[in-house]
């Protein structure tokens, strides 16, 4: 396995890409991307419906052969070797691809022979994945009796359940309500702690990329737009900010605020205080104002997101319908790729 | 490794086929209906090329097991469509297993399910007076088996051109009844004008047919040695075609 310089340390590449395109027809749905993912590294596509995330995914998974360029897994060439890149990953498709006519452990314990896995190996490891998802009680029960969401789980459970080195989730948790959204992260958290393994995610949802990723690459007609962690990438619009009113004069509270090194300007109304992570000072803003007798009549956050990043690059958004990125929870039905 | 892979979809094929009851009830209902009732209402008729002491169900039983066998077995190689529709054929597509290794398993797995749905029929005909001689049972396995996998691989074939899931009716009535009426399973070949005769030559399921015949009633057109060397040349053919035609597709 290669090595290359990250910062401080010396991690080995789990994905190299280089000018990576694919054409369908007179479509270029990729274009010339290139990107490298370090081992252990949760890496994220963010980018809007036909951007040509599962294009991409489907390239590096051995389904597609690309139209120019390269890409390495593992230190496996996607187009010289497959069958080794095909042994060395998990993939959690767009589209459920489960068989509904058979029980989870049966979809896991095929999954395990598909790979190799022996009888006592797949039973240990059966029960250990169903755990980690929360389907452990679930087990015997047909998968046409689940919920999306389970399904989503089941699917996740089987996509690291061989060891691969590279997980690829494409687009995990779309179509699913908030609440279970959160239950998959939750659990594709758990996943990149407890198991030995890199994660590359496609999502056009900002605040999936936010709460996942460590780096996120903005992708956008084919193209790869910008690369960096979010944090550096938010930074590029500015930070997050918190406008407050008070009654009566706020100049003494400006002062206050200076003398507690926050950043603080003078606004119409009121004042703004300009952060990083700013909803993290809202308590200590409080207990100033309560020490000093200071009455506040409105609070509000305006979180800087990814979804900005994406209109400042594009002068787009990313879901049209969408409106203020991070805040906002939308409800996407089920779609084909 | 690969070996192991054939198992391993073939135990996938059987057990949605053990789970599946109502459907191996449903699918045998046209057949045993095609048994009964033709062999009622045709009961006394004269056909001049079967001997006299060969009643009508005698002649058609066999016919009929080997329908079993090339519908069950053509669904089956098909029903890949339907792994493509759903999703299941990419788990399949990226794991370690080679093309050839999955289009082989499926060829087994969906031969081994027309195969007992065969013996099923088999033992159905018993019920409605069919009485075939008993040492013709072994014989009769070896076309089942070829049948089965002849068919379930040009399933398979057949597959890798459809699109989706809606070509299946246009299989079912330009393939599988056309193979159907022009193998002899219903009435003598010889029976049939010239130009008809001359295509139920080019049928590989009429020497299936004529194979399964001669073993269940010892009554056949074709010297059985024919029927196994046709069957046999034609069921190696159409493993070479379904795994040269699975490997070419892209599942995207
Ligand atoms: N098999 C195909 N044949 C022709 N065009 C295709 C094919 N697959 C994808 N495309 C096109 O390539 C572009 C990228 O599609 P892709 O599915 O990769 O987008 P995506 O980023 O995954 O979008 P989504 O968020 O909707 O899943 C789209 O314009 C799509 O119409
Ligand atoms: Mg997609």
């Amino acid at each position: 396995m290669k090595i290359v310089m990250r910062g401080e340390e010396l991690q080995p590449v789990a994905i190299r890409v280089e000018n990576l395109s694919k054409d369908f027809g007179s479509l270029r749905a990729v274009n010339s991307v290139s990107f490298e993912v370090v081992s252990g590294e949760v890496f994220g596509l963010l980018g809007p419906n036909g951007a040509g995330k599962t294009t991409l995914i489907k390239m590096l998974c051995t389904l597609l052969k690309p139209t120019s360029g390269k890409a390495e897994i593992a230190g496996f060439d996607i187009v010289k070797n497959p069958s080794e890149v095909r042994k060395n990953i998990g993939i959690v498709f767009q589209e459920p691809t489960l068989d509904v006519e058979l029980t989870a452990k049966e979809n896991l314990d095929f999954h395990g022979r598909l790979y190799g896995m022996d009888g006592k190996k797949r039973n240990e490891r059966i029960k250990e994945v169903l755990k980690l998802v929360g389907l452990e009680d679930r087990a015997d029960e047909l998968v046409k009796k689940f919920s999306g969401g389970m399904q989503r789980r089941l699917e996740i459970a089987r996509g690291f359940m061989h060891f691969p080195k590279v997980l690829f989730l494409d687009e995990p948790t779309l179509g699913l309500d908030v609440q279970t959204r959160r239950k998959i992260w939750e659990y594709i958290d758990k996943v990149r702690k407890e198991e030995d393994i890199t994660i590359i995610l496609t999502t056009h949802y900002i605040e999936e990329a936010e709460n996942l990723c460590d780096r996120v690459a903005i992708i956008d007609h084919g193209n790869i737009i910008a690369l960096d962690t979010v944090e550096r990438l938010k930074n590029r619009v500015g930070e997050d900010s918190i406008e407050i009113v008070t009654e009566g004069d706020v100049s003494d509270f400006i002062e206050l605020m200076k003398s507690a090194n926050l950043r603080v300007v003078r606004t119409e109304e009121g004042l703004m205080v300009s952060a990083g992570e700013a909803e993290r000072l809202i308590p200590q803003i409080f207990s100033l104002a309560n020490k000093n007798g200071i009455v506040i009549k409105s609070v509000s956050l305006k979180k800087s997101s990814l979804e900005d990043v994406f209109i400042l690059l594009t002068g787009r958004k990313i879901r049209e319908e969408s409106s203020s990125g991070a805040l906002h929870v939308m409800r996407a039905r089920r779609m084909g790729r | 490794m690969e070996l192991y892979g054939i198992y391993v979809l073939w135990l996938r094929d059987l057990k949605r086929y053990i789970r599946a009851r109502s459907r191996i009830i449903g699918s045998l209902g046209m057949p045993i209906f095609f048994l009964a009732f033709l062999g009622i209402g045709f009961r006394r008729a004269q056909i001049p090329s079967l001997p006299e002491n060969l009643s009508y169900i005698d002649f058609l039983a066999p016919g009929i097991v080997s329908m079993v066998v090339l519908f069950t077995g053509t669904f089956s190689g098909v029903s890949i469509v339907w792994d493509r529709q759903f999703g299941f054929l990419r788990e399949i597509m990226v794991s370690p297993l080679s093309r050839t290794t999955i289009s082989l398993g499926r060829t087994i797995g969906g031969a081994t399910t027309a195969i007992i749905q065969g013996t099923l029929m088999l033992f159905v005909s018993f019920l409605v007076g069919f009485r075939p001689a008993l040492d013709g049972l072994i014989y009769s396995m070896f076309f089942m088996v070829l049948i089965a996998i002849s068919f379930t691989g040009l399933g398979i074939a057949i597959s890798t051109l459809m699109e989706d899931i809606h070509g299946f009716q246009l299989v079912i009535n330009f393939f599988l009844f056309p193979l159907f009426f022009l193998s002899g399973a219903l009435f003598p070949i010889s029976e049939l004008p010239p130009f008809l005769r001359s295509l139920t030559y080019l049928n590989p399921l009429t020497y299936g047919v004529d194979g399964m015949r001669w073993s269940l009633v010892r009554f056949s057109e074709f010297s059985p040695l024919v029927d196994l060397s046709v069957l046999f040349v034609f069921s190696v053919f159409v493993i070479l075609l379904s795994t040269f035609m699975f490997e070419r597709t892209e599942v995207g």
